[in-house]
C-alpha cells in the first residue's frame, strides 16, 4: 500500500500502471489523502509500505517516530492561484485574496498545501478573506472547477491536470515552492516491494512521468 | 408482575459481543483522553465556535425537518395520489446514499453555479455554500427522512375512528390534526425528532462537501474533529468526548419520557 | 324542532343501502339488523363521514345532505351526538377533557367547557373519574363518559351505535337502565343502531328491521313479535322476549302470570322463552304442569325442517315444532290448542 499526498493523485496513478506493467504479480494500492492525515494513519499503525509526503515536516515527524529510516526528495511542486476557467471574478493576483466579496478557498492549515499557502499570504502581507478550508487539495480543486469558488491556492500540477481551472502565477519572491519526499515505512508488510517502488519513483522513468504532470525535478 | 423471558444462550453470547462492539470505541476514547488538558481544550475558540455552530444548525435543521417532514409524512400516509410510492422512495433516498453524494448533489443544485443556485444568486445575491445556511440545508437533507419515516409509520398505525369521533364532535381538519392526530402519535413523533436531531448533529460528509469548512462559519463539531485529528490529536479526542456527552445526555434525558410504552 | 327525516341511498360497490325513516323530537327509534345489514353505512351517512349517493337528510329543517342539489354539510358542522360501540374516548385526554372536547371545538373557553363537562359527568354518575384517563376506567364507566360527551353540547340528534355490545352482561343491564332514563330525557330525536333485540325492544319506541341494505319491517316491539315479515324478524320474534316483573317465582307479563324456577329474583325482569320449550297439545295436558293455557294458532310458517307457530292471546308467544308434530296434531291456522311450558324453561334476568 502506497500512501501518497493527494496532489500526487494523477502522477502516481500513471506510476502505478507503469510499475505494475514492469512487475507483474505486484498489485499497488494507492491511498491518497492530505499528507497530515496519512501521517496520522501511519502513526496509528496502518499497514503502509511507502509514504510520499508533500511536506518535509510531515515526513520528519514520521522519521522521528521511528517509522521510517530516512527519505529521499523525489519531486518539487509550485503553488499557483487557481481560478475557474474564464476567470469569472477577474482575479488578478494574490492581492485579491483580501477581497471579502470573492469566494476564496484554501487547503486546511494542517495540509502542506494549506500551510504553504498561508505562509505565502503572510509573506505578502495579505489578510485573506477565506470562505472555506478544504481538507485536501483535491476537494478544493473540485470546488474551483465547479465555479463555486472564485479563487484558491493549489499546486501547478493540479492546474495542469484540470481542464476547468487555470493558473495565475505567484511571484517567486514569495517562495511558492515545496518538496516531495518518499520513504519506505518501517514494519512495512512488503519491504522488498516497497524498496522496488521507491527505486522506481526515483528512476529516470519515474522522473519522466512526474515531470510530464508538471512536477519539477528535485 | 412481569414474567421474565429467558433467552437462549446463543442469543445472550451474540448480544454480549454486540454490546462490546458498541462499548469498545467509547472505552478507547475515554482511555486516550488527556483528562488534565480537557477543560482548557474545551474552552478554546475552535471548540466553542464548533459547538455553537453544531447546536444552532442541528436545531434549525430539526425544526425545518418537522415543518416540512410532518406534512410530507401525513400526505404519504393518508393521501392517495399517483406516484406516491415513487415520492416515498425519493424522500428516503438520503437514508441510503453516502452523505458525500448528497453533498455533491447539493453543490451542483444549490451551489453558486448550480441549477437553482445560479438563478437564485443572480436574483438575490444569496450564496448558500460556505455559509451556515449551507450547513443547515445539508443537515436537513440527510436528517429529514428519519422524521418522515417515523411519523408516516405512526400515522398509518393510527386507528381512524378517533379522528372520526373528533370530527363528529365539531373539530375541523386542522383542529383534528392539532388536538387528536399529533398528540396521539406523540411518542413516535418525539422519537423521530430525536433521531432527526442526532443525525443532523453528527452530519459530516454532506456538510464538508456543500458548506465547506471554516471555523466560526461552517465548521461544526464533526468537521472540527476531522481537522483536529491531523494536527492536534488531543483536541480531536476532547471534541469527540463533547459530542459523546451531549448525545448521551440527550438520549438519557428523553428516554423515560418518550419511550415508555403506552 | 322537526326531528330527523332521512332518505338514504348509499352504494358501496355491489352493496347498496336504501332506507328511509323519520324520527320525531323526543322519540327513540331503533335500527335493528344483523351484521352487514347496512347499519354502519347508515350511521356514516347520518354523521356525514360518508356522503349520500342519492336521497336527502334533513334535521330540524336544515338539509344536511342532498346530492341532487349539491348540498352537503360536513360532519363537523352537523350537530349530532354519537355514542360509539367501544366508546372511542380519546386516550390521551382525561374523562373531563374528553367530554369538554366538543364544547371547545364549538367555541367554549377552557374553564367553562370543563365546568359543564364536570356537571354532565356527575349527572351520569362518574364525576369522581373526571381526571382519569380512559385506560384507567372500566368499560361501563367509559361508556357513561361517552354518553356525557355526546349529550353535553345538546345535539340535535343522538346516534347510538351498538352502545352496549362491548360490555359484559351485568354492566350491560346497568347501562341499559341509564340509557333508558337519558333517552327519555333527551328532547331531540334518537337513533339506536343495534343487532341486539333486547336493546331495541327495551329502549326504542319504534323499530325498523334492516336487512341487506333495506328496511324490511317497521313497528313496535309487539308488532314485530306478532307479525314478523321476514325470517330474521321471525327469529327475533321467536326469542319470545318480554318485559315483566317477578316475585318469589311468579312472573307477571301484562297481567298474565307464569311460574318460573328462579324464586330468588325480584323486581322488573326480561323474560325469554325458547320457542322449542313450548309444547303444543290438542287438549288440556295430563298431570298438572305449570304454565298451561289455551290459545289459538294465529299463523303457521315453514322454514325448511322447522315449523313456527304464532300463538295468540293471552300471551303471544312463538313456538317451534317439527313437521311431524304439525301433521300429527293436525294444526291449521285458527286451530285452538293448549300449550304448556316448564317452569325451568322460563328464563328471567333482572332489568
Amino acid at each position: 500500500m502506497v500512501s501518497a499526498a493527494s496532489s500526487l493523485t494523477d502522477a502516481f496513478g500513471d506510476i502505478e500502471q507503469a510499475f505494475e506493467a514492469a512487475n507483474p504479480g505486484v498489485d499497488i494500492l494507492l491511498n491518497m489523502a492530505g499528507s497530515s492525515l496519512l501521517r496520522e494513519q501511519i502513526l496509528g499503525g496502518a499497514p503502509v509500505d511507502v509514504f510520499a509526503s508533500a511536506n518535509p515536516m510531515v515526513m520528519q515527524t514520521v522519521i522521528d517516530a521511528g517509522l521510517a529510516d530516512g527519505s529521499a526528495t523525489f519531486a518539487g511542486n509550485r503553488l499557483q492561484i487557481g481560478v475557474p476557467v474564464g476567470n469569472p471574478a477577474n482575479v488578478a493576483g494574490i492581492e485579491d485574496f483580501a477581497d471579502e466579496t470573492l469566494l476564496i478557498g484554501l487547503c486546511a492549515e494542517v495540509v502542506p498545501c494549506g500551510a504553504l499557502a498561508r505562509d505565502i499570504l503572510l509573506e505578502a502581507g495579505i489578510e485573506p478573506a477565506i470562505d472555506t478550508s478544504e481538507p485536501d487539495v483535491r476537494s478544493l480543486l473540485t470546488k474551483l472547477e465547479a465555479g463555486e469558488l472564485d479563487a484558491g491556492i493549489v499546486y501547478v500540477t493540479d492546474v495542469i491536470a484540470s481542464e476547468e481551472v487555470i493558473g495565475i502565477e505567484i511571484p517567486d519572491a514569495l517562495d511558492p515552492v515545496t518538496e516531495y519526499l518518499i520513504a519506505v515505512v518501517a514494519d512495512a508488510p512488503n519491504p522488498t516491494g516497497a524498496g522496488d517502488f521507491v527505486a522506481f519513483v526515483l528512476s529516470p522513468e519515474g522522473r519522466q512521468i512526474l515531470t510530464a504532470h508538471g512536477f519539477t525535478a528535485p | 408482575m412481569t414474567r421474565r423471558r429467558r433467552n437462549p444462550l446463543g442469543v445472550v453470547i451474540l448480544a454480549a459481543i454486540g454490546l462490546t462492539f458498541f462499548a469498545l470505541p467509547l472505552v478507547g476514547l475515554l482511555t486516550r483522553a488527556p483528562w488534565s488538558d480537557v477543560p482548557d481544550l474545551l474552552t478554546s475558540d475552535i471548540v466553542l465556535d464548533a459547538l455553537r455552530l453544531s447546536l444552532i444548525s442541528s436545531l434549525i435543521a430539526t425544526a425545518l425537518s418537522a415543518l416540512f417532514g410532518i406534512p410530507l409524512a401525513l400526505m404519504l400516509a393518508r393521501a392517495e395520489f399517483p406516484g406516491r410510492s415513487v415520492l416515498r422512495s425519493l424522500v428516503l433516498l438520503p437514508l441510503v446514499l453516502p452523505p458525500v453524494v448528497a453533498g455533491t448533489a447539493l453543490l451542483f443544485t444549490l451551489g453558486r453555479r448550480g441549477v437553482i443556485g445560479e438563478p437564485l444568486n443572480e436574483a438575490t445575491g444569496l450564496v448558500l455554500p460556505f455559509s451556515i445556511w449551507g450547513v443547515v440545508i445539508a443537515a436537513t437533507l440527510v436528517a429529514m427522512p428519519f422524521l418522515v419515516i417515523t411519523v408516516e409509520s405512526a400515522v398509518r398505525n393510527l386507528d381512524p375512528k378517533f379522528e372520526g369521533a373528533a370530527t363528529t364532535l365539531g373539530a375541523g381538519r386542522w383542529e383534528v390534526l392539532r388536538r387528536v392526530t399529533l398528540p396521539m402519535i406523540g411518542p413516535s413523533l418525539a422519537a423521530g425528532l430525536l433521531l432527526t436531531w442526532a443525525r443532523a448533529f453528527g452530519e459530516f460528509g454532506a456538510t464538508i462537501t456543500f458548506a465547506g469548512n471554516l471555523q466560526g462559519r461552517t465548521q461544526t463539531l464533526p468537521l472540527a474533529v476531522f481537522v483536529a485529528l491531523e494536527q492536534d490529536r488531543d483536541t480531536a479526542v476532547a471534541i469527540s468526548l463533547v459530542m459523546v456527552v451531549i448525545s448521551l445526555g440527550v438520549l438519557v434525558l428523553l428516554r423515560d419520557r418518550w419511550w415508555r410504552a403506552r | 324542532m322537526t326531528g330527523l327525516k332521512a332518505d338514504l341511498g348509499v352504494s358501496r360497490g355491489e352493496f347498496v343501502v336504501g332506507v328511509a325513516f323519520s324520527i320525531e323530537p323526543g322519540q327513540t327509534v331503533a335500527l335493528l339488523g344483523p351484521n352487514g345489514a347496512g347499519k354502519t353505512t347508515t350511521l356514516e351517512a347520518l354523521t356525514g363521514l360518508a356522503r349520500l349517493d342519492s336521497g336527502r337528510i334533513e334535521l330540524d329543517g336544515e338539509t344536511l345532505d342532498e346530492p341532487n342539489r349539491d348540498l352537503f354539510v360536513p360532519p363537523e358542522h352537523r350537530h349530532i351526538g354519537v355514542v360509539f360501540q367501544d366508546h372511542v374516548l380519546f386516550p390521551h385526554l382525561s374523562a373531563v377533557d374528553n367530554v369538554a372536547f366538543g364544547l371547545r371545538s364549538r367555541g367554549s373557553g377552557k374553564q367553562a367547557a370543563r365546568k359543564r363537562a364536570g356537571e354532565w359527568l356527575d349527572r351520569l354518575g362518574v364525576g369522581s373519574l373526571a381526571d382519569r384517563k380512559p385506560a384507567d376506567i372500566s368499560g361501563g364507566e367509559a361508556q357513561r363518559v361517552a354518553l356525557a360527551r355526546a349529550l353535553v353540547s345538546e345535539p340535535g340528534l343522538l346516534l347510538l351505535d351498538e352502545p352496549l355490545s362491548a360490555l359484559d352482561a351485568s354492566t350491560r343491564v346497568d347501562l341499559r337502565r341509564l340509557l333508558a332514563d337519558h333517552l327519555s330525557e333527551f328532547s331531540g330525536p334518537s337513533l339506536l343502531i343495534t343487532h341486539d333485540p333486547a336493546e331495541a325492544f327495551l329502549l326504542a319506541d319504534q323499530i325498523h328491521v334492516i336487512e341487506d341494505g333495506a328496511i324490511t319491517q317497521t313497528g313496535s316491539a309487539d308488532d314485530i313479535r306478532l307479525s314478523p315479515s321476514t325470517k330474521y324478524a321471525a327469529d327475533l320474534a321467536g326469542l319470545n322476549l318480554f318485559e315483566g316483573s317477578t316475585s318469589g317465582g311468579t312472573v307477571t307479563i301484562r297481567g298474565h302470570q307464569l311460574r318460573a324456577a328462579d324464586t330468588s329474583t325480584t323486581g322488573p325482569v326480561l323474560v325469554t322463552i325458547h320457542p322449542r320449550a313450548i309444547s303444543i297439545h290438542r287438549s288440556r295436558p295430563e298431570g298438572s304442569p305449570r304454565n298451561t293455557w289455551e290459545t289459538t294458532v294465529l299463523r303457521i310458517e315453514h322454514y325448511g325442517d322447522r315449523v313456527r307457530l304464532q300463538l295468540g292471546v293471552p300471551l303471544a308467544v312463538t313456538a317451534e315444532i317439527t313437521p311431524g308434530s304439525e301433521q300429527a296434531l293436525e294444526l291449521k291456522e285458527g286451530t285452538p290448542v293448549w300449550i304448556s311450558i316448564k317452569a325451568t324453561e322460563i328464563d328471567i334476568s333482572s332489568q
